[in-house]
């Protein structure tokens, strides 16, 4: 909720509409920052940076994208997989044939190619609402991943669309080890996540949300219908194609068309409906739930008797507590993990002395 | 020009498979607003406990009888633990809620009856006649009559009898129908149980063409073209959406697919559908919304 603290002021408008308005929220993302740049790639384990860390990231990157178009504007996707692959497969193909290109700017350059993609995609959004709007990006999806399948251009002709991290140097350092991996996903996560927080309390994003809110109310105040909603399909599209980049190579290393596909989409949706839509923190809540959730499931399954529960069955086992956990979700907090957090941080203000 | 002709015939056939699963969406859709995306699981669990049934030695009328009761059943507990929770909420809210009911409802479908693929007979060959000179499929044939006599049934449930009345009633203005003492909770139960009636039905005649597995409830993604074209409120939409999206998917894989490297099926329906929502925004026979700020 919209809260200040005592003895906190306020004396100029700008110190009023910096990003975190509140001392101990500034102080605590310092710290986390800190925590998160200089200390976990000395403490983690390879295990840890390489098959926990790094997903999480790409993935709470992912719902960022995903939740600007989906949470801030209104407009439903199932396509976000394809945007990452268009992401994955611009970066690889920049790097192979533009010599010279550094590795970020060619991340940043697939990024802009998978915006491209996403702004074709949206167009028929000015036209087209509600529902009817997921048969674009549902096209989006399938031509995307026929598209990389087909035609061999795109994966330097290997014959089943696989296509390799190119060597991860920036400036001199070699990342390609767990802890660079994971700074170099750091590094862009917290810058993506800053820009996004600073057009979501933009004019940017409160036109977003009128638009989400009902969009013909919208255009009566004098909102540009078309312009609005293409910038949300162009920055979600842009968001998702690095996140892309990122889970292809400094995630997986090696990915195919086929790991971009329905499913990577309906991931990505979860995260934003368990993390919260319309908030940012929460595409990171939903991204940790969703990669913990498994591995906590088998975990757990571990301490069984042998045999009560056999690998089969464990994966129709998490598939029934995903479903369940979703709906509960939806009918208990419909605005998910986000607003979970919000509300114990306002209970712990008041404790234990609540008025 | 006769091979046009076949190919244009077999794919309206086969745009009638089409129909059948968009058939349950729009039942949903029309009496609860919800768009149910858990239609093909609907789809894939009344095939597999048809076929698992029969599996185990049960007649096949006995089999079908229980696995209808199975899915009266499944629609009563969706009714009062989904949909009477979720009430009054956006109709995206609803949508996310059965994603995570497909996610529920195929887990639970497979743990119960296993995920190998298993074999359905439903005793009609599966070979090509000869009509007027053109092949066809005696199979594809058959799934046509039976959508034909599904129609029939549905109209005859909705435009005959005091249940359909109300069922349009509820479609027409659900707040005007609770108003006048007609009880939601029931109607909604009710459609969700036909729908899964006309889901076992699509089950068995796609299970009999596919084998009954898994990606049985992936047609719902073949159906969502289908849906767009001919509008999520009218069933003959529905219909003339499935013969469209079937003609276009195998004229274009006969035609254009050699072009450009095949494969094409799986995007082509939605480019399709896209075509046709740039047109009309709502479908053929969709209702055009009219808003009001």
């Amino acid at each position: 909720m919209f809260y200040t603290e005592a003895g906190q002021f306020s004396s100029h408008y700008r110190t009023d509409r910096r990003l975190f308005r509140l001392r101990q929220d500034r102080y605590s993302l310092y710290a986390l920052l800190l925590f998160a740049f200089a200390v976990v790639p000395f403490i983690g384990s390879d295990y840890w940076l390489n098959a926990i860390l790094t997903p999480f990231l790409v993935l709470s990157l992912a719902g960022l994208g995903l939740n600007l178009l989906t949470g801030y504007a209104g407009q439903l996707s199932l396509g976000s997989a394809a945007f990452m692959a268009v992401g994955a497969f611009a970066t690889y193909n920049l790097e192979l044939r533009v010599p010279g290109l550094p590795l970020l700017g060619s991340i940043v350059l697939g990024g802009v190619f998978a915006a491209a993609a996403s702004v074709l995609f949206g167009l028929p959004s000015l036209r087209i609402k509600g529902f009817y709007l997921l048969v674009s990006t549902l096209a989006a999806q399938f031509f995307v991943q026929w598209l990389f399948t087909k035609v061999g251009w795109f994966s330097n002709d290997n014959a089943s669309g696989v296509i390799t991290a190119p060597p991860l140097v920036i400036a001199g350092h070699d990342l390609s080890n767990p802890a660079g991996r994971y700074l170099l996903t750091l590094g862009f996560v917290v810058a993506l996540t800053l820009l996004a927080r600073n057009v979501v309390k933009s004019e940017l994003g409160r036109n977003w949300m009128a638009v989400r809110d009902m969009d013909t109310a919208a255009a009566v105040i004098g909102i540009p219908l078309a312009r609005t909603k293409l910038l949300a399909f162009a920055l979600s599209g842009f968001i998702l194609g690095v996140a892309g980049a990122l889970w292809a190579f400094t995630y997986l290393g090696t990915v195919e068309p086929h790991g971009f596909d329905l499913s990577r989409s309906f991931q990505v949706l979860f995260i934003i409906i368990i993390g919260g839509l319309g908030s940012i923190a929460g595409n990171f809540l939903g991204a940790a739930f969703i990669v913990l959730l498994p591995i906590a499931l088998s975990l757990a399954s571990g301490f069984m008797p042998a045999g009560v529960i056999d690998a089969g069955q464990l994966e129709n086992l998490q598939k029934i507590v995903f479903g369940l956990l979703i709906i509960g979700f939806l009918i208990k907090e419909p605005e998910g993990l986000a607003r979970l957090w919000q509300q114990l941080r306002e209970r712990a203000r008041v404790w234990p002395l609540r008025y | 020009m006769d091979f046009f002709f076949e190919v244009l015939t077999g794919g309206l056939l086969a745009g009638v498979m089409y129909s059948l699963i968009a058939i349950g969406f729009v039942l949903i859709y029309k009496a609860s607003g919800v768009f149910n995306f858990a239609q093909g699981a609907m789809v894939l669990f009344a095939a597999l406990t048809f076929v698992s049934l029969v599996e185990r030695g049960v007649p096949f009328w006995g089999a079908f009888a229980l696995t209808l009761a199975a899915i009266v059943a499944l629609a009563l507990l969706i009714e009062r633990a989904v949909l009477r929770p979720l009430v009054n909420r956006s109709p995206i809210t609803l949508f996310m809620a059965t994603l995570g009911l497909s996610y529920v409802i195929e887990g639970a479908a497979q743990a119960l009856w296993g995920a190998q693929v298993h074999g359905l007979d439903l005793g009609i060959a599966d070979e090509p006649l000869e009509l007027g000179g053109m092949l066809l499929s005696q199979f594809d044939l058959f799934a046509a009559g039976t959508a034909a006599l599904l129609v029939a049934l549905l109209s005859f449930l909705f435009n005959r009898t005091r249940l359909g009345l109300s069922l349009r009633a509820v479609a027409d203005d659900a707040l005007g129908a609770l108003a006048i003492g007609i009880r939601l909770p029931r109607i909604w139960a009710v459609v969700w149980a036909v729908a899964g009636f006309v889901g076992l039905v699509a089950g068995l005649l796609w299970g009999a063409r596919l084998g009954v597995q898994f990606s049985l409830s992936l047609v719902v993604l073949k159906a969502l073209p289908v849906l767009i074209i001919g509008g999520f409120t009218s069933m003959t939409g529905a219909i003339v959406g499935g013969l469209i999206v079937g003609a276009g998917e195998k004229l274009a894989e006969v035609y254009l697919g050699p072009l450009v490297g095949g494969g094409i099926e799986n995007w082509f329906p939605y480019a399709l559908a896209l075509l046709f929502l740039l047109v009309r925004p709502a479908g053929l026979f969709g209702e055009r919304a009219i808003e009001r700020v």
